[in-house]
């Protein structure tokens, strides 16, 4: 062990440890960092005076306050209930209709139906409701399965396609795959389709055929007109709103294929004043009949 | 002691050539043995050779057999290797001093610096990825093995335990060599710690990819993983112990407290959070023997003391060698390292509740969490001053020597993250960010800053020490990795501080009715920029880690050598 030496930078002696060539100088601790230690020290033991603390054989020191975040919680819902209990239980009660005339239940409706549509319905129609490929607009007016109060809601409530009971059912066939239409065929009809909303055909293509073909398959469903049916969630063929996209390519794959997206049925899983907030919340983003 | 033939046989590995070979090299000697430790290892070896083999015929999960077919071949290897080194060696074993100075053993430390740099740029790679699928999610690739579920522990355990952990094990193996003047203790055991720490890393990081875990953070290996560790560990602690017991100095020296209070308390966390039942013995799946909150509580109670006894205890040993070593200054206080070191220990033990303020955890837990929080703020930047202060005298180092910029930096994050996080348990403060990106940010801050400066640092001062070379091949490109690292750094952290404060505003936000203002989908879309800012960040510290690896390689192929004095031979003072 070495003796103790000055160091020359810092005035201070070193302890005259060495380990490898490092040396210990004997500055004390700084002053500084030792007051705020014990004010840190200090400072718990009057958290511990005030709030619950330290575990004792069969419970726990409560502290001068009793402080309970448990309580907390309770103060906090008893204050939601004061701002909106009331409102709540009339929203319950009253009609759709009624819940769209009266200003002050409306508003609460949007509101609790915006934030059940953010966490619930976003993630496939998006946070605005502007849908996604496959996944419909809300905004506009043109509605699968209705577009009124009542068949929105029969909507969230029961789905489409979603093993539920009472869910809209009926899918679009696929033509090409079961072997009801030839390849050809569907490039046929699919330029049909693509007229009624006067978009170009492509060469060769055989209109009489094609009226034909649309009669003898598409009618039943899509209506003579292409116009739609919305008891069967068969979309309008002659507007400009495609759900799965109007280029030949994918209107041929719609037909060879077939088309059955799925909505979930929201009845058990949202409270029915939620599913009322949020046909109310739908059916006033813009399109509402 | 086991005759030379008697090994062999044993071995089966009777043959001519090795025997003539050690009869030419060692005529003098009388007769060689084989060591208690070379015949119990290579016993124990065989026999989990077989065992393992058993397992994997008989495993219930594909997994399980893969782990049990490569510790079954890892066995085989280690068991020829054992045999193989002892045909090779010399009668005598290495010396334990060679003229009165002490022969240190440098060969494990070797491996474990390599193993560090390489699980390194391999974690840094993997954050990377995860960092860029949080922003553009489509490269989950939609497969399972690279999901982000799967990814994430594969990340915090290679930077953590396989970065970290080789780091830690590489310099305490050097650094307790050289502070107590005494070769490492044991011939093989050193070797079976970084090779048995690396295989145990090998099939934790497999098993996350192939979906074993036992999802608890940070602890997610499962049963026959930990087992493992275990028995490293145990080893780990018993060399390191019995180099400190035999050493030459009077007095203990402080990194060697830090090494110490991290192998025996991770010991302790690791028994502690990781008691599980496995389903069978045959398969890979467990359950943790502890449930509902108190579950909670062992897990963060081991998670916040793998912080602090890991990720703070172990590197502070690094500081405490390294930067003295480097800037040539003695340390700054031996009194406070004496205190800090004692109220670090004392009060650290003690935080892990500030993991689950407002959760089912009592009241009463969460404070002691958050007040024994704060009173660690001052015995953490105990170790900043004196880390800092060392420098006082050398300060213009500072401008030529970029591996002490490092160190130093590194030491300025420590204590800026040490003030985070006790400010953070505040539970006003942990309302606002719990389950945030701040939390995230904190992290990095000291992951990044902190863990992995000071062992860039460590690892750009051992390289050159370990294979005797002048100094580094570059300090040009020590300097460009400090820039593009810090750069990197200084993204991240304050990229997931506005994201994390963003994010926890917009969450508590309500409406005149006490509705939630934003869907949880909108918080995701307002991170976005911010999770492209912070994959910038980690891909400048990644070309950091690039730079230093090329660095480090060059430095060994092409670097000087120092002649004059060839460290094993060197006087410790």
């Amino acid at each position: 062990m070495a003796e103790t030496e000055l160091d020359h930078v810092s005035g201070k002696t070193t302890t005259g440890h060495q380990w490898d060539g490092i040396k210990e100088l004997n500055t004390p601790l700084p002053r500084w960092w030792v007051l705020t230690f014990y004010a840190t020290i200090i400072w718990a033991i009057g958290y511990w005076v005030v709030y619950p603390a330290w575990p004792l054989l069969w419970s726990n020191t409560t502290g001068l306050i009793k402080y309970s975040s448990r309580a907390d919680v309770g103060v906090e819902l008893a204050n939601l209930e004061k701002i909106r209990g009331d409102k709540m239980v009339a929203l319950g009660a009253a009609s759709l209709e009624d819940i769209e005339k009266d200003p002050a239940l409306l508003a609460l409706a949007r509101a609790r139906g915006k934030a059940a549509f953010g966490d619930n319905c976003a993630p496939c129609h998006g946070s605005g409701g502007a849908g996604a490929k496959g996944f419909p607009n809300l905004n506009d007016d043109d509605w699968l399965w209705g577009g009124s109060l009542e068949q929105i809601q029969q909507t969230i409530q029961f789905g489409a396609r979603s093993g539920n009971a009472k869910a809209h059912e009926g899918a679009m066939l696929a033509f090409g795959k079961d072997g009801i239409l030839k390849k050809d065929e569907i490039v046929t009809v699919a330029n049909y389709v693509r007229s009624l909303s006067g978009l170009p055909a492509s060469q060769g293509y055989n209109a009489a055929a094609g009226a034909k073909l649309f009669a003898d398959n598409c009618s039943s469903c899509h209506g003579e007109n292409g116009k739609g049916n919305k008891e069967l969630g068969a979309p309008d063929l002659t507007d400009k709103i495609w759900l799965y996209g109007s280029d030949e390519a994918t209107v041929i794959e719609t037909i060879t294929n077939g088309r059955g997206g799925v909505m979930p049925a929201w009845v058990g899983r949202l409270d029915p004043s939620t599913i009322k907030a949020l046909a109310v919340y739908v059916h006033t983003l813009g399109g509402g009949k | 002691m086991i005759s030379i033939k008697d090994a062999a046989a044993k071995a089966g590995l009777m043959g001519q050539a090795p025997l003539q070979r050690e009869s030419n090299m060692q005529q003098v000697q009388s007769t060689k043995w084989m060591t208690h430790g070379e015949a119990g290892l290579t016993l124990f070896f065989t026999v989990a050779a077989f065992v393992c083999a058993f397992a994997a015929a008989k495993a219930l999960d594909a997994p399980f057999a893969f782990h049990a077919s490569l510790a079954a071949a890892a066995s085989a290897a280690a068991a020829f290797a054992i045999v193989n080194r002892y045909f090779d060696r010399p009668a005598e074993l290495p010396p334990q001093e060679i003229n009165g100075k002490p022969n240190y053993n440098l060969g494990p430390i070797k491996f474990a610096s390599v193993m560090a740099m390489f699980w390194g740029i391999a974690g840094f790679t993997v954050g990377l990825l995860i960092a860029c699928q949080l922003a553009w999610p489509w490269l989950n690739f939609d497969l399972p093995w690279t999901s982000f579920g799967r990814l994430r522990p594969l990340h915090t355990s290679a930077v953590i335990f396989a970065f970290g952990g080789n780091v830690l094990v590489a310099t305490s193996f050097y650094v307790v060599q050289r502070t107590c003047r005494a070769r490492l203790a044991g011939d093989l055991a050193p070797w079976f710690v970084v090779l048995g720490y690396n295989f145990f890393i090998l099939v934790a990081g497999t098993g996350y990819l192939l979906g074993v875990t036992q999802s608890k953070e940070y602890a997610e290996p499962e049963w026959y993983s930990d087992l493992w560790l275990t028995i490293v560990w145990v080893v780990y602690l018993l060399v390191f112990l019995a180099t400190v017991i035999k050493r030459k100095e009077p007095h203990i020296f402080v990194a060697n407290w830090f090494y110490l209070a991290f192998i025996v308390t991770i010991a302790v966390l690791h028994l502690g959070n990781n008691p599980a039942l496995p389903v069978s013995v045959f398969g890979s799946k467990s359950y943790i023997a502890w449930g509902g909150v108190q579950d909670a509580m062992f897990q963060w109670w081991y998670g916040h003391n793998a912080v602090g006894f890991f990720l703070t205890a172990g590197f502070l040993a690094i500081m405490y060698y390294f930067i003295p070593k480097r800037a040539e200054r003695p340390i700054y206080s031996y009194r406070l390292s004496i205190i800090h070191f004692w109220a670090l220990i004392f009060l650290y033990i003690w935080a892990g509740p500030h993991h689950l303020h407002y959760t089912a955890l009592p009241d009463w837990a969460q404070t002691l969490g958050m007040t024994f929080s704060i009173m660690l703020w001052m015995p953490s930047w105990g170790g900043m001053i004196n880390g800092l202060m060392t420098l006082s005298g050398a300060w213009d180092k500072l401008r030529t020597d970029p591996v002490l910029r490092m160190l130093v930096v590194s030491v300025a994050f420590y204590g800026m993250s040490t003030f985070e996080g006790p400010m953070m348990s505040i539970k006003v403060v942990n309302s606002l960010s719990h389950y945030t990106d701040w939390t995230i940010g904190h992290v990095h801050s000291g992951a990044l800053g902190w863990v992995g400066f000071v062992s860039f640092g460590a690892l750009y001062c051992l390289v050159p020490w370990l294979w005797g070379r002048k100094q580094l091949y570059s300090l040009k490109l020590v300097n460009w990795h400090f820039w593009i690292s810090t750069i990197g750094i200084v993204l991240y952290i304050s990229a997931m501080w506005v994201s994390g404060i963003l994010q926890g505003l917009m969450w508590r936000a309500y409406t005149s009715l006490g509705f939630l203002e934003y869907s949880f989908i909108e918080t995701v879309e307002a991170m976005h920029p911010f999770y492209i800012i912070r994959a910038a960040g980690g891909a400048l510290f990644l070309i950091g880690a690039l730079i230093m690896a090329y660095n480090l390689w060059m430095t060994v192929r092409v670097g000087e050598v120092e002649v004059t004095t060839p460290l094993a031979l060197q006087p410790a003072e």
